[in-house]
């Protein structure tokens, strides 16, 4: 019997600093975490630091503008102070209490809405792309239905009738328009990926379909999951918060789009009190901005051609 | 974007008069390198040879052996992580490495072609053949009258032997085979004095695939054109070519006219291939060999080949053979004949 | 030949039609075109297919794997029909078939180390009860492709050349004991000087460990080194079949004669001959509906060929047959049943 030599392999002399090549140090994407990571400090933080008991109505003096803006025309304004760098608001309440108490309830809509959309996306994206036929037909059919439906539209009659509303219970609405996304998304990658090598050779191997989709499929899909789980949580976000600033939002505690509501209502534009609405605009945005580099960065992980810099 | 409205100006090209040697190629000591997190990969390391006029060469090697780069290199398509490190790439006399983009563009297609690996499968789909090959005229030779154009295109087309209703055709309602002979056409429409073909042949069926090889030897003994075959299927090239280049990892071992590479194979690594190629003619045990055994980036000092050759010397081990002009036209690099 | 046991695979009559049904936009192609074939219990055999792109090899690789059914026609395991398996009986089927695909990147998941593809087959087919006893498997499984765990197994697919996926791709194989072996096309993706490192694995397979190959390729010149018979086929339909060497050797279908004839030779000295031409409506993909698919292409066509599909003729018994009239003196093995091509 010939024996067959077996290779030997020379490895190279220096490995070199693997970490810092990780494609997950993608410069995009780690802008968008950095920025989602203030936000998400801001909720840690800042109780350590601040009085946030501070956002409750009747907590502070009426109307005091930022500690910088002194001299804001207007009027019914008091002295601005060190005590409330970020002035209050006709209601009493803190500004920076306000958004440290505010932004993390905006974040969790957003989180707690996307993560049922993924998950029924993920039921349904996997059913309808790995088995076809006519379970693949019905998810197409509603999915594609439910994006063509306005959802702001839909979103604001339904949260009329809604006796009390809260955090929870609006992010169980807002889901109602998180899952097409995820769907659309995971059945066509489970579309193209079926008929991979992998997966071929997985069914020679014995494996159930369910072990197929969950053990072969779903890892090498988690940074296309994990692209639309942020852009999924960003837009969330934009629609609680518009579902908030008119007026729908939950009405006990204080969230960025509710206190936009409020200044609308005490007529903060009139009465030239940028401070009110700006900053939980400032917020917002910030979130928005870091959720979009989040995303794109994460695009680009998962689509390498994306990256730019080509290897041979 | 390039103004195909006017001719565009000629860069003053010396070199196509001046062919002393009667050379249309000559590259010296060519080095390509790949930059990785772990170092360069020594894509081709010192590559020369030459190619002369009407003749058809062919670049053999296996996988990581350089040839693509190789190809790539000479027409100044190399893209980062790689770059040409160092060398020389002579066409007409001109210097390929040092030109500018401007300059460059002159040179490609019009002295310089390539029909790149899986090319039937690169035209585009939404535009009738006629205007493709048009648009790669009058790319470089500004806008051509209509009946002109027309008829140096059907004269294309016969010479690959085509028919004249392809013309108007889209590319899917084409075979592969029709597909990869339109751009054979398209790479000589502007009588280059050298065309590179990367694998023209490889995603063909059989009796296509001779098709095919066919019409490039006509193209080649009708137009007096240079060719460089890149490939590793060593039947096809021993009907096709006149001289084989036999590169194995980055490096060039030996360079013979075909008939004395296949009777007299000189070095170790092609004696291996040879050996190793299946033949319908007869029937003969199965030749046992390893892969590339080295990593790329980090190859041994001296002889490339060291780790699987079965004559290996001490002093392979310790210096780089050079490549000798063993016999007339018979190149090797090798101790043993050292 | 006595064989008291029945048939290791016995294909009746396969046909398989794509396309075509009342919702679909698509013509039919009739991929795969009454096909018969039989590979006996023993001893174990290395049975090529050879044919070109549309020849419906890869088909038939599919359809012996379980991946799709017939349209009609059988295709019997030891006496036992493949479609209308349950889950428990298919299991047992892929224990006994096993197979080795082309492209030596693909198959390969790459977010698991390599080590993944033996522990799916441990884990489904039950082979081992510890994971002492898994990795000793799997040792003696590399061992067999001349490869060592502790070098490889830990690495992930980028890490290895593709003579060593492919390798492994056998091993794995291998490992799970089958009686047969379906190899689409092992070693076309893998450079020349390594192919005949796997074909001498499988080979080594063949006599030592008894399991029959199938063995689809497009490539004749490897098929002339180490298949026992041949199974050439032409959109579909067997041109001509037998022993590997007496086909080879002395084709009789036209288009075999073609296709040997355009084969390369690695010697410069024996050039092609005269340049053959190709008729230019051949490219233009003509689907014969009945009647010999070669028409188009063939030197010597008659009206009669485009009436019915040729049977196979004996040339020399059952060891060399061709599907072409010009043998039309010959036994042949009866009139073949028209393919039902519907309304179209």
């Amino acid at each position: 019997m010939a024996t067959i030599p077996v290779e030997q392999i020379v490895s190279p002399k220096k490995a070199g600093l693997k970490l810092w090549n990780s494609p997950w140090l993608n410069r995009k994407f780690v802008i968008g975490a950095i920025l989602i990571l203030l936000a998400v400090l801001v909720e840690i933080v800042g109780p350590l630091f601040w009085d946030v008991s501070m956002a409750n109505t009747a907590s502070a003096p009426l109307n005091l503008p930022p500690v910088w803006a002194r001299d804001t025309p207007g009027f019914g304004f008091g002295e601005a102070s060190a005590a409330h760098p970020l002035g209050t608001e006709s209601n009493g309440r803190d500004m920076l209490a306000l958004l440290i108490v505010a932004t993390p309830r905006s974040l969790r809509v957003g989180v707690i809405a996307a993560g049922i959309g993924m998950l029924v996306g993920i039921l349904l994206g996997f059913t309808a792309g790995y088995y076809g036929g006519w379970i693949d037909t019905v998810v197409r059919i509603l999915s594609d239905a439910f994006i063509t439906i306005p959802a702001l539209a839909v979103l604001i009659v339904i949260s009329a009738f809604v006796r009390q509303v809260t955090t929870e219970n609006m992010a169980l609405l807002l889901a109602l328009f998180a899952w097409p996304g995820p769907t659309r998304l995971i059945r066509a990658q489970v579309l193209s990926m079926r008929e991979q090598g992998y997966v071929q050779m997985a069914r020679l191997s014995g494996a159930s379909a369910p072990a197929i989709m969950f053990k072969e499929m779903l890892p090498n899909l988690l940074p296309y999951l994990a692209a639309s789980f942020t852009g999924n949580v960003s837009l969330r976000i934009l629609e609680a918060a518009s579902l908030e600033a008119l007026g729908l939002g939950p009405t006990r505690v204080p969230t960025l789009g509710t206190t936009i509501f409020y200044a609308i209502r005490g007529a903060a534009i009139l009465r030239g009190m940028w401070w009110w609405w700006g900053f939980p605009i400032i917020m917002l945005t910030i979130i928005f901005v870091g959720l979009f580099f989040m995303t794109i960065g994460l695009d680009e992980i998962a689509n390498p051609r994306l990256r730019g810099a080509k290897s041979q | 974007m390039i103004d195909t409205r006017k001719t565009p100006e000629k860069v003053q090209l010396k070199g196509r008069q001046n062919n002393q040697n009667n050379v249309v190629l000559e590259v010296k000591e060519l080095c390509v390198h790949y930059a990785t997190p772990s170092g360069a990969v020594i894509a081709v390391n010192n590559a020369s040879f030459e190619v002369y006029p009407g003749e058809l060469v062919g670049l053999v090697g296996e996988s990581g052996c350089g040839k693509t780069s190789v190809a790539m290199a000479l027409l100044r398509l190399v893209q980062p992580p790689g770059r040409i490190v160092s060398g020389q790439i002579l066409i007409g006399g001109i210097d390929m490495v040092g030109l500018s983009d401007k300059e460059l563009r002159q040179v490609r297609w019009r002295e310089l072609a390539l029909i790149p690996q899986g090319a039937m499968n690169s035209l585009n789909p939404v535009m009738r053949i006629k205007d493709q090959i048009a648009d790669g005229i009058e790319t470089h030779e500004g806008k051509q009258p209509r009946a002109e154009l027309k008829e140096r295109i059907l004269k294309l087309l016969r010479m690959v032997g085509l028919p004249g209703r392809v013309y108007n055709m889209y590319p899917h309602e084409l075979s592969g085979g029709m597909k990869q002979r339109v751009c054979i056409a398209m790479a000589i429409a502007l009588n280059p004095a050298l065309i590179i073909a990367d694998e023209p042949t490889s995603a063909l069926d059989v009796i296509v695939q001779r098709v095919v090889a066919q019409t490039l030897l006509e193209v080649k003994n009708q137009l007096g054109v240079s060719m460089i075959m890149i490939g590793h299927d060593m039947g096809l090239l021993a009907q096709l070519v006149d001289r084989i280049i036999v590169m194995y990892a980055g490096n060039i071992v030996e360079i013979a006219p075909v008939k004395e590479i296949f009777a007299e194979p000189l070095h170790p690594y092609t004696q291996l291939l040879i050996s190793s190629i299946p033949s319908v003619k007869e029937r003969k045990p199965l030749v046992l060999s390893e892969g590339v055994t080295h990593d790329l980036r980090n190859p041994p000092p001296g002889c490339i080949f060291q780790l699987r050759c079965p004559y290996v010397m001490d002093v392979c081990r310790q210096v780089v053979p050079p490549l000798r002009e063993l016999r007339p036209n018979h190149f090797v690099a090798c101790h043993l004949y050292e | 030949m006595n064989n008291m046991s029945p048939p290791l695979l016995e294909i009746r009559n396969a046909t398989k039609v794509y396309g075509g049904g009342f919702f679909q936009s698509s013509q039919q192609v009739v991929a795969l075109q009454n096909f018969n074939l039989t590979i006996p219990a023993k001893p174990a055999k290395l049975t090529t297919i050879a044919g070109e792109s549309g020849s419906g090899k890869t088909t038939l690789a599919n359809v012996v794997l379980g991946f799709t059914g017939l349209t009609s026609g059988q295709i019997l395991f030891k006496d036992r029909d493949v479609a209308g398996l349950d889950r428990r009986q298919m299991l047992d089927y892929r224990r006994q078939v096993q197979a080795v695909f082309q492209d030596p990147y693909a198959v390969y998941n790459p977010f698991y180390r390599v080590k993944h593809i033996f522990d799916l087959v441990i884990h489904n087919f039950k082979l081992a009860q510890n994971k002492r006893e898994a990795r000793e498997l799997i040792e003696g499984a590399l061992q067999v492709v001349g490869m060592r765990g502790e070098e490889v197994l830990e690495k992930y697919p980028h890490q290895l050349s593709g003579g060593q996926r492919q390798r492994m791709m056998v091993a794995r194989a291998y490992m799970v004991k089958p009686s047969l072996i379906v190899a689409d096309e092992p070693v076309s993706m893998v450079d020349a000087s390594l192919r005949a490192m796997i074909l001498d694995i499988m080979l080594r397979l063949r006599d030592e460990h008894n399991i029959s190959f199938l063995y689809i390729t497009h490539d004749l010149s490897t098929a002339y080194q180490v298949g026992d018979q041949i199974y050439l086929l032409y959109q579909g339909a067997v041109a001509e079949k037998g022993d590997t060497g007496k086909v080879i050797e002395t084709p009789k279908h036209p288009y075999v004669q073609a296709l040997i004839d355009s084969i390369p030779v690695p010697d410069p000295t024996q050039k092609w001959g005269r340049d053959i031409v190709l008729p230019d409506d051949e490219e233009l993909r003509i689907q014969v509906d009945s009647g010999c698919r070669f028409y188009p292409r063939c030197p010597y066509r008659m009206d009669r060929c485009l009436e019915r599909q040729p049977p196979l003729y004996h040339i020399e018994g059952t060891a060399h047959q061709a599907a072409c009239y010009l043998y039309d003196d010959r036994p042949h093995n009866g009139d073949l049943i028209p393919v039902y091509t519907g309304t179209g």
